[in-house]
């Protein structure tokens, strides 16, 4: 079945509604099987994210739980190292990578440039279906007889070798990464082609949501380091199973190019993550100030120089190695915080004298600058050789990469909170978002604070149990307590969507936001637009709804006669 | 056109400097080999990019005063729905969990795929007629 697509009529030109917008196929379960509407595919994956996102945060209360006593007998030790395992690869391959590029990517991207879909709208629906199998693979791992995968979400050689992680848990481990790999492969190429070939007439790349630009720029990295990650995976499946010895010295192999590897693709990742959620972020923080995005041209080359330096930093991982040229990765990852700073400076500079409104989804994204401010500093510390020499596999870096991702987590909340509304249609709850807002962020920063003090003393991480000692003791059970706050906000987030189910309509454009997305209908219709309005700005709705207020061009007067 | 080259070019400049400083300082060949292939990535599709730039007149989408009338008209062929990305994922998977539970798996696996990939052709040269 296919629909031939013509451009959405210009603004005053609407013509004749039939032919692109009734869509007649198939309903209930088989047309979730067969979509390829990148809208029902946004919130597939939105859905199945944050499900992840729910498992991966169970593993960590049961952690937490487990950490509270210093000889805690709530696991056993190979239980432990199941359960930091999956908790790592679920949060990050399976919640917070698809929900970065896949879910409100997915679905706002197409709508923010004018399009009608993704570019390749089947191998979209592949992507979903090739991330869902691959959920289903990880966790299987718990069903089989050896457990889950146990050498922590990083698999490093040698622990990842058959010798040392027989069964089936870690061979589950592998494919489900090859299947999700894929799946990203696919909607990195999808992102770049729908920008590239499928925007508005106007929308120039300079026009676009600095949103968009962020997902371009995400698409281009999952480009570069997916592949490596696949074929490293294959190298480790063949040592395990065929004989080979890539990551084994006794065949003559190094074990340390696996750590290679595994970073090169790891840290672009962690950019990945958080370029779109960046992106989120700037969105939000423009729209609920009132103002266009301060420094829109360097939010665009932060965003670029953040993803170019991104390639040059994976071995500040394997400091403590030995093997690695430490003055070139030290200078490399110092300098990421300079396009890192200008986008802080930026988002503040957004917010500097605008009307500010704290709704939540203002809030989360607050939150996410102060715990992303906070995750970048410490990051910067890891970055200096003997600093981290000191520091490395305690639980300074656990805390480190908790602020960072938790960071993350505001953001994606926030955009919840923001883009929700033109998914379903309904506006969620403000008060069960508020609380559920400042119990998160308590108990974020409750969660990491004791962490890097403990780390700071020496704490190792992926231990079971620790040393009798008040202080360690005092220190986790305060970190517990800033898990089960944040257990308990993300319940709220759950109680909010079934209290707010179909109980407040949210119209076209709640926010009075001006990027394209609030144009249509919310939820937009199949192929998203009746209408388009002219687009000479960044924030073409805003143009349209304020016709005496235009947006001006990054600082130039709008050019004349042109509406 | 222009402004997309631009960025993909000017990403592989950067990956070869860096890989022109990283590997005479580290002689290290992995991440060498691996940086290089990020300049190629940023160089390929790049290259050609700048190639049609140069051969066509801009788009209205590349135009500042690019107008929807310009736009109107057919712009492409989207699949209102197909069952094939959901068949060639379960294919997928099954080949993947041929790898843990038995070379059996690979059977409905390949044939999964198989039907997929002759199904989706077989629709791609359908959409033409409409």
């Amino acid at each position: 079945m296919t629909d031939v697509l013509e451009h959405a009529a210009a603004e005053g030109h609407s013509h004749d509604e039939h032919g692109h917008d009734e869509h007649h196929g198939p309903s209930g379960l088989l047309k979730w099987l067969t979509t390829t509407d990148h809208k029902i595919i946004g919130m597939s994956y939105t859905i199945t994210s944050v499900i992840m996102l729910v498992v991966g945060g169970a593993f960590a209360e049961l952690i937490r739980i487990q950490l509270m006593s210093p000889n805690g007998t709530l696991v056993n030790y190979a239980q432990y190292n199941e359960l930091f395992t999956m908790h790592g690869s679920v949060m990050i391959y399976l919640f917070a990578g698809p929900f970065a590029f896949g879910a409100l990517a997915n679905f706002v991207v197409p709508i923010q440039i004018g399009a009608p879909d993704m570019a390749f709208p089947r191998l979209n629906a592949l992507s979903y279906w090739l991330y869902l199998s691959g959920s289903i693979t990880m966790l299987l791992g718990f069903f089989t007889a050896g457990g889950a995968a146990n050498f922590g979400w990083v698999g490093y050689a040698p622990l990842s070798n058959a010798a040392n992680s027989p069964g089936a848990g870690a061979d589950l481990w592998i494919g489900a990464l090859l299947l999700t790999g894929f799946s990203a492969i696919f909607t990195g190429v999808n992102l770049v082609a729908t920008i590239f070939y499928l925007r508005a007439p106007g929308m120039t790349l300079f026009r676009m949501p600095i949103f968009t630009w962020n997902l371009l720029v995400t698409g281009i990295l999952i480009l570069l380091a997916f592949p490596v990650l696949t074929a490293g995976l294959i190298m480790l499946f063949a040592d395990r199973h065929f004989g080979t010895h890539i990551y084994e010295v006794a065949g003559g192999g190094v074990p340390v190019l696996w750590q290679n590897i595994f970073w090169f693709w790891g840290h672009p990742e962690v950019y990945i993550l958080a370029l779109p959620f960046f992106g989120m972020t700037t969105e939000i923080i423009s729209v609920f100030s009132k103002k266009p995005v301060f420094g829109y041209k360097g939010m665009v080359f932060a965003t670029l120089t953040i993803a170019a330096l991104s390639l040059g930093v994976w071995a500040h991982h394997l400091f403590t190695t030995g093997t690695v040229l430490l003055p070139f990765f030290s200078i490399m990852s110092l300098l990421i915080a300079v396009p890192t700073g200008i986008k802080m400076f930026n988002w503040i500079g957004t917010m500097w004298q605008g009307e500010i409104w704290f709704s939540t989804a203002m809030l989360m994204a607050l939150g996410f600058v102060i715990t992303f401010l906070i995750g970048g500093l410490t990051g910067i510390y890891l970055a200096s050789p003997p600093l981290d020499f000191f520091a490395h596999d305690t639980y300074f870096v656990v805390a480190h990469f908790h602020s960072v991702v938790m960071a993350l987590v505001f953001a994606g909340l926030g955009g919840l909170y923001y883009w929700g509304p033109k998914m379903t249609g309904y506006l969620l709850d403000e008060r069960i978002g508020k609380s559920q807002f400042w119990l998160t962020f308590i108990g974020a920063q409750l969660l990491t604070f004791p962490m890097y003090i403990l780390g700071l003393k020496g704490m190792p991480r992926r231990m079971a149990n620790y040393p009798h000692d008040p202080q360690w003791k005092f220190m986790n059970d305060l970190s517990s307590v800033g898990a089960f706050l944040i257990g308990i906000g993300t319940l709220l987030f759950v109680v909010n969507i079934v209290y707010s189910w179909k109980r407040y309509p949210a119209g076209d454009n709640p926010w009075d936001a001006g990027t394209l997305e609030w144009f249509t209908s919310s939820p937009p219709p199949h192929h998203n637009f009746y209408r388009l309005p002219q687009i000479r700005s960044e924030r073409p709705t805003w143009d349209y709804n304020h016709p005496d207020k235009k947006a001006l061009a990054h600082g130039h007067a709008a050019p004349e006669g042109n509406h | 056109m222009k402004l997309e080259a631009r960025i993909l070019l000017l990403l592989g400049l950067f990956f070869g400097l860096m890989v022109a400083v990283y590997w005479p300082w580290s002689h290290e060949t992995g991440g060498s080999i691996m940086i290089f292939a990020g300049m190629l990535l940023g160089f390929l599709p790049g290259s050609y990019y700048w190639w049609w730039s140069r051969r066509m007149a801009p788009r209205p989408e590349d135009r500042d005063d690019g107008s929807l009338e310009e736009g109107a008209g057919v712009i492409g062929s989207f699949p209102g729905s197909s069952i094939f990305p959901f068949t060639l994922g379960m294919g997928a998977f099954c080949s993947v969990l041929a790898m843990v539970f038995g070379i059996w798996m690979l059977i409905p696996g390949v044939g999964l795929i198989f039907w997929a990939l002759t199904g989706a052709t077989a629709e791609s040269r359908r959409s033409g007629e409409h």
